[in-house]
């Protein structure tokens, strides 16, 4: 059982006389905040420099900035200590630095979709606008990833009313019951598999992360002697809550806005898949003898720990401590360095998962190397096994 | 002495239950295992939640 790991971890910050470890990131959880900003940035920069490319900030801050940022500002050096663990969950700083996505992320969103419908913007306009808007709501699932995982029913409720923005209400109950339960195995439809490109994975995840949670609903609701429609049921929910968000925004902005809030939504959840993609690629977990899967270990995710993407996704990126203790609040994750570890920062895999022939490139011989050269421990994509066999199976075979 | 009646615990984060009738063999946790007597840093085996993250619910039995 790999619960005990303290031991592994270096104890780095500057401690106080009295040995109190302090935490040299907590102010810089304030600047992901800055995220949900970004369409007033866009808004700001175009009026400033009178260039409509601005329009478009959102994916410039994914695809130019946001990895930058991963190269220029190194890995992260916080790895707060066993001790620290009671002291950190109890600091309410860190849950109120992740709740305040919420507020500035609907009020970037009316604001923006005010923006949007006026006359002056062109049709190129509106769409690097939605983009911009989108990459808000991509982001926002991973603040929203942090609540829902929370004990507290109120922190959950939040979690759902950020999702609203990306039609992905579901995500809390398909998360936490199916990928928390099946990750690393063929069976999750949102753990990648060796040789699958990203544009084949994106509809496996997203329709089959729906059936998912229609059937752990339905199973939920069966036990309380309810059926699947049902204002109880929480994929019922989340489609309700964002019918009721896009429906509003259209009462206020006219209908014209629909086919852009359509587009911002299904942007920000290809967001949160391409995240999905890289976090367990062809990782696999082992059938015992009862049928069952081995437990989830550190072994199962592929971890980075560039302090720019960390603050970026609240600790997202410590994925191993995260499936290792999902009920850890993202302040007291720590870096598994002994754990897969990709090349570079979420924020820069992203970019690699895109372009599939240069992702396999990378992260086939790292996969490879993880498991001693054996493709049969890999989770392969079913379509490709006898091509990746043909060039890989050899080195098992000695 | 009446033994108490055995109590069935869910995982508060993916649902899963443990009925102390049936204990846990696979992992060397025997039916009849009591909650308190499951050492502390053990987890969920769907999906690692600390044992701290386990409520007691009522289940009706077949």
């Amino acid at each position: 059982m790999v619960m005990t790991v303290a031991a592994d971890v270096e104890v780095r910050g500057s401690g106080a006389a009295d040995g109190e470890w302090k935490d040299p990131k907590r102010y810089l959880w304030l600047l992901g905040l800055l995220v949900p900003a970004i369409p007033f940035g866009a808004w700001g920069l175009v009026n400033l420099t009178g260039l409509d490319l601005f329009w478009w900030f959102g994916l410039i801050a994914i695809f130019v900035i946001f990895p930058f940022f991963d190269w220029f500002f190194g890995e992260d050096p916080t790895n707060p200590p066993e001790s620290a663990m009671k002291r950190l969950e109890n600091d309410r700083f860190y849950m109120w630095a992740n709740l305040l996505y919420i507020p500035i992320q609907y009020a970037s969103l009316i604001v923006g979709c005010a923006i949007l419908v006026r006359d002056s913007m062109s049709v190129i306009d509106r769409i690097g606008f939605a983009t911009t808007i989108g990459a808000v709501g991509g982001i926002a699932i991973a603040a929203a990833h942090e609540m829902g995982h929370r004990k507290e029913k109120v922190e959950v409720f939040l979690a759902k009313v950020t999702l609203a923005q990306t039609g992905y209400g579901h995500f809390v109950a398909e998360h936490n019951r199916g990928h928390h339960v099946r990750v690393a195995t063929p069976e999750d439809p949102a753990s990648a598999r060796m040789g699958e490109s990203f544009y084949r994975f994106l509809p496996r995840t997203v329709f089959g992360g729906l059936r998912s949670c229609w059937q752990l609903e339905k199973k939920r609701l069966a036990r309380q002697g309810k059926g699947p429609i049902s204002l109880r049921n929480d994929m019922i929910q989340g489609w309700l809550a964002t019918a009721a968000l896009f429906g509003a925004l259209c009462l206020a902005f006219g209908i014209e806005l629909l086919p852009y809030l359509i587009l911002q939504a299904v942007l920000g959840f290809m967001m949160l898949e391409v995240v999905n993609y890289l976090e367990h690629y062809g990782l696999l977990r082992q059938k015992l003898p009862s049928g069952r899967y081995e437990r989830t270990t550190p072994a199962h995710s592929w971890n980075s720990n560039r302090v720019a993407s960390n603050v970026l996704l609240y600790n997202l990126q410590r994925h191993s401590d995260h499936h290792a203790n999902p009920g850890r609040r993202y302040q007291m994750l720590r870096h598994f360095p002994e754990a897969p570890q990709l090349p570079a920062g979420y924020a820069t895999m992203i970019l690699r998962a895109l372009v599939p022939p240069w992702w396999f490139r990378v992260m086939d011989k790292r996969l490879l190397e993880h498991y001693d050269g054996d493709i049969t421990r890999c989770n392969v994509h079913p379509a490709k096994r006898e091509k990746l066999m043909a060039r890989y199976g050899a080195a098992a075979a000695r | 002495m009446s033994e108490q009646p055995y109590r069935t615990w869910q995982c508060l984060g993916c649902g899963w239950i443990y009925d102390e009738a049936e204990g846990w063999p696979e992992e060397g946790i025997p039916p009849g295992t009591r909650w308190e007597d499951i050492p502390d840093d053990w987890c969920c085996p769907d999906c690692q939640m600390a044992k701290s993250d386990f409520e007691m619910v009522e289940i009706t039995r077949a």
